[in-house]
């Protein structure tokens, strides 16, 4: 039992001299792992701060055509019967009649006539635009920039996220395009989406948690959703592109309902794709809700006669609902911000009327985005980061809710 | 029995141990003979644990515990401003209630502990030493590259003797040691307690009395009590006199096995 | 002589019709596999079953433009390679040690104010960090790296998909970190070692294949990621390996076709197929190994 090492342990002083040396190389690496996480609140907060960097800012823009050549009256005061009876005396009768038919020119609104106004007779042009960081740092050098390379043009500092830009459809020039159509586009999405995948996603939720025996076929349907959760989602396009958009195209189209000149590239298709693909998460989440319920209220529910169902339905469902509905606008929010299926599936690229019904033909706020950022011209960019803003409030109001369903029904057991 | 005068590793002064607000231990005053085996017995929940974690602030881990009172290693406070926990650890060892081996091979969970802190010689060798100290060097010898998770409960829980043993401490505490194991394994650890004694002070938590009787030097009793119920030794002495001749009626209640 | 109750089963036609119907819902999920599997094999039969294309064509040629007969799979692959490896290069580092910090060092109130941030971060849509990575890291690249940097580059795609996989890894190995027991730390501690050394030398060790499983999971969202690549890396099949130049991948390449004029059953449209089903298969496999390497983790410390 001699032990003759135990000169080979540091004592005392040289110990202290080796633990502090320990201690170092510990707070060295403790600061490396800290600036990870730095990192990544960095990129968060740069991610952030270059949309709103793109979405404000300097303006230098031209009028191709002089506003005197159209009205004595100063822009700014302009009314809106002014307004009216300049636009139809001055664009061809032809597109004047189209734009009533999309809507009736009497009963628009003044901002409304004022863009067409601009958009149409005016022809505003824009000839550069500044970041928010270059208009706020360098105002004076801008100013000098703009007045000596474009004399004839004005310019403003401008936000490119207004509520025109909420209200207005699409349009082939930045200045005056908007994402209503894509609002309402990502809206009927999202919303076929929830409906095709709740209640089959609860459904099979309640399958696997209350009804599966432990068996074979059980563990494959398990494996198999969680893979599911995994497969890329340009995948999930793929197959909506072959089942909904070809295979099922009299349906979806609408064409067996009656529904003539469209093809199965509709909001319909695209809905029940990104169905398809929130459904594993939603049967996920579901499950982690169901499974939280306490085996005492089942018990309690048999212990008095009841059924399988009802006590699924009266006990289980109502204590896991919370669970259940915040899941699932989690699954919302990863929906509505999902760009490659839609891509795939068909949204339009191009398109200025809003989706009336199932089978319409659509576009949404990530296309949007997509579109926009790959145009060359940055006044496109200039938009693509207003809608960014708009998609990230809409996230951050779904998320919300989520948070506050989740707290408000915190679980008492 | 013995010629010298007892010498004291560890004194505890009045010390109270607090989780929070909550009083976990009380008043505990005790004097850890070097080179003996003390037994700290009394009914769960009485803070034996907690104490014997204190003495290698091990409850430092739990957020809000802090002490009251002294615990003294060689006249030194443990629990001064100027100690460093880590320091304190490296020289008493503790083997915890279930094995607990590092997921790393046979040789490296006795490596490890030596390696950090510091030691330069020979490393086979002390593996070796280790192993043969914990009585375990004949049955892993030719495995020692093996995962520790391959051993058997016992086998594991010498094994944790023999990577606490690698890196010379004085004291070992051994927390219910043998509490996860078989009776045959358990009355190797007993034996192994009995050679370690000869290099080591043991302080040994433990719920079995037998255990305590048979293995130990002195014995500490400890128990709830008052309003608070916090844990307090209510006696300290000779094994031999805690078994035969108690002189609070509590601890006899307890070791006649009366105590409800 | 008669019970006084008849405990016979007698026949609920409700209740096995809703069984009927939620079995229906759970199975549903096995024919979204099998139609996953039919409708890439069928199209990618059918591309593969084209006179023109041949598995030496299709695994030995570099270049690719079916239009013309050129049916080389290499530069979609390349370039899905180099931007998968540069997201990982730049995610499995950051990513590990964020969760180290969380795990082992953040008090629990800093990592309740510092996880909702990586949740966040998970949450921002892929369009959206494509902007990003178009608009704010190619120009940065630019201006370190110079012209040598084109505008449309993998090195600025892979980056950016690193920053969005970050989140993934580090919440699946914080997972991970936190799964190994107590006693593992406070036998480490009895040691003598010191907080960090405990969670390098014994902690992460023991997490080690729950790291792993988030290093594979977060291959396969890299591999297929569609809108950061579509955005920033490149409008054409490339065969190169360097990173500041462009090349489109797999899942870009399938994002810009399809988003054109596409007319069905042509060679194009087929081709799209044969590619998403390689795209399917490797992500099927990465989150196979992953799922199963959990699984093996968990049954170790549970």
């Amino acid at each position: 039992m001699n032990n003759p090492q135990t000169d080979n342990f540091p004592e005392g002083p040289s110990f202290r001299r080796a633990l502090n040396a320990r201690y170092r190389s510990a707070s060295l690496w403790q600061m490396v792992f800290l600036s990870a996480l730095l990192i990544a609140i960095l990129s968060l907060m740069t991610l952030l701060y270059t949309v709103a960097d793109g979405a404000f800012g300097y303006v230098a823009y031209e009028y191709k055509h002089d506003p005197t050549e159209f009205s004595s009256t100063p822009l700014n005061e302009l009314g809106k019967d002014e307004l009216l009876s300049i636009l139809q005396s001055n664009l061809s009768a032809g597109a004047f009649k189209k734009l009533d038919n999309e809507k009736p020119m009497a009963s628009r609104s003044h901002a409304d006539l004022y863009s067409l106004f601009l958009e149409r007779l005016l022809q505003i042009d824009t000839k550069q635009i500044w970041s928010m960081t270059d208009s706020f740092l360098h105002a004076a050098e801008i100013r000098a920039e703009a007045t000596h390379k474009y004399p004839d043009a004005q310019l403003e500092f401008r936000s490119w996220l207004t509520p025109q830009f909420l209200s207005s459809p699409m349009s082939s020039r930045a200045e005056f395009a908007g994402v209503r159509t894509a609002i309402l586009g990502s809206l009927w999405l999202v919303g076929i989406a929830i409906l095709f995948a709740l209640p089959v996603g609860t459904g099979a939720a309640i399958y696997l948690q209350e009804y599966a025996s432990k068996n074979w076929l059980t563990k494959i349907i398990q494996t198999n959703i969680n893979n599911l959760a995994g497969v890329p989602s340009i995948v999930y396009g793929m197959l909506g592109l072959a089942i909904f958009v070809r295979l099922l195209e009299p349906l979806t189209s609408g064409a067996a309902f009656g529904v003539i000149d469209s093809n199965g590239r509709t909001v319909l298709s695209a809905g029940l794709t990104m169905g398809m693909l929130v459904l594993p998460l939603i049967i996920i989440n579901a499950q982690e809700a169901i499974k939280a319920v306490p085996d005492s209220l089942r018990q309690a529910s048999f212990g008095v006669g009841a059924t399988r169902w009802q006590t699924v339905w009266h006990h289980v469902l109502p204590n896991a609902l919370p669970g259940i509905l915040t899941g699932s606008i989690l699954a919302l929010s990863r929906a509505l911000g999902e760009t490659a299926p839609l891509i795939v599936v068909g949204a339009s690229t191009f398109i200025s009327v809003d989706p009336s019904g199932p089978f319409s033909k659509f576009t949404a706020l990530p296309i949007q985005i997509y579109q926009w950022t790959t145009r060359a011209q940055p006044e496109f960019h200039a938009i693509a980061a207003a809608s960014i803003i708009v998609l990230l409030i809409l996230l951050l109001s779904l998320n919300a809710a989520a948070i506050l369903l989740r707290n408000r029904f915190q679980r008492k057991y | 029995m013995q010629n010298n005068p007892p010498e004291h590793t560890i004194t505890t002064k009045d010390l109270s141990i607090f989780y929070g607000n909550f009083l976990a231990v009380t008043d505990v005053n005790l004097n850890i003979e070097s080179r003996k085996i003390t037994a700290i017995i009394g009914p769960s929940g009485c803070g034996k644990s907690t104490l014997l974690r204190a003495f290698n602030r091990m409850n430092d881990f739990v957020p809000s515990s802090h002490v009251t009172g002294e615990i003294l290693l060689h006249g030194q406070n443990l629990y001064g401003a100027d100690i460093d926990p880590v320091e304190v650890r490296r020289k008493i060892g503790m083997v915890f209630q279930k094995p607990n081996p590092f997921p790393k091979s046979i040789y490296e969970n006795i490596a490890w502990g030596a390696r950090i802190n510091g030691f330069k010689g020979d490393m086979d060798d002390l593996v070796e030493q280790s192993l043969r100290s914990a009585a375990l060097w004949d049955e892993v010898k030719d495995k020692l590259k093996k995962s520790a998770y391959e051993l058997s409960g016992g086998q594991q829980q010498r094994l944790c003797i023999a990577r606490t043993i690698a890196i010379q401490p004085e004291i070992i505490l051994m927390d219910e040691p043998a509490s996860a194991l078989d009776p045959i394994s358990t009355l190797r650890i007993e034996e192994l307690m009995q050679e370690l004694k000869q290099k080591y002070t043991i302080i040994i938590v433990t719920h079995n009395m037998q255990q305590a009787a048979r293995v130990s030097d002195y014995t500490a009793m400890m128990m709830l009590t008052g309003d608070s119920r916090s844990g307090t030794m209510i006696e300290f002495s000779e094994t031999k006199l805690i078994f035969t001749n108690p002189r609070d009626k509590r601890t006899e209640d307890y070791v006649t096995g009366r105590f409800g | 002589m008669n019970p006084p109750f008849d405990l016979t089963k007698k026949p609920r036609i409700g209740e096995s019709l809703i069984q009927s119907l939620l079995f229906l819902a759970g199975v549903l999920s096995i024919f979204t596999t099998l139609a996953i599997v039919y409708v890439l094999g069928k199209e990618a039969w059918l591309f593969f079953g084209s006179p023109e294309v041949t598995f030496a064509k299709f695994f030995g040629g570099t270049k690719w433009q079916p239009g013309i007969g050129q049916f080389g799979i290499w530069p979609l692959v390349t370039s899905t390679l180099v931007t998968s490896s540069i997201a990982m290069l730049v995610s499995l580092p950051l990513g590990l040690s964020a969760a180290l910090f969380l795990s082992e060092y953040a008090s629990p109130k800093t990592r309740s104010a510092l996880k909702p941030i990586l949740e966040i971060l998970a949450g921002i849509p892929t369009v959206v960090y494509g902007y990003f990575a178009l608009l704010f890291m190619t120009p940065l690249l630019q201006n370190i790296f110079g012209e040598q940097v084109q505008v449309y580059n993998m090195a600025s795609a892979g980056i950016v998909m690193g920053i969005m996989i970050l989140p993934l890894i580090s919440s699946m190995s914080e997972d991970a970190l936190s799964a190994v027991p107590r006693s593992l730390r406070e036998a480490a501690y009895a040691m003598g070692a010191t907080k960090f050394e405990t969670s390098l030398q014994i902690v992460l060790p023991a997490a080690l294949s729950g790291v792993g499983a988030a290093f594979i999971i977060g291959i396969s969202r890299a591999v297929g990621e569609t809108m950061i690549v579509a955005v920033a890396a490149g409008a054409g099949p490339n065969f190169t390996f360097n990173p500041f130049q462009a090349a489109e991948t797999m899942t870009g390449h399938i994002a810009r076709i399809s988003g054109g004029d596409l007319s069905y059953n042509s060679i194009d449209y087929n081709s799209l197929f044969a590619i998403a089903l390689m795209l399917f298969l490797v992500t099927l496999v990465l989150n196979l190994i992953s799922q199963r390497v959990v699984e093996r983790f968990r049954e170790k410390y549970e």
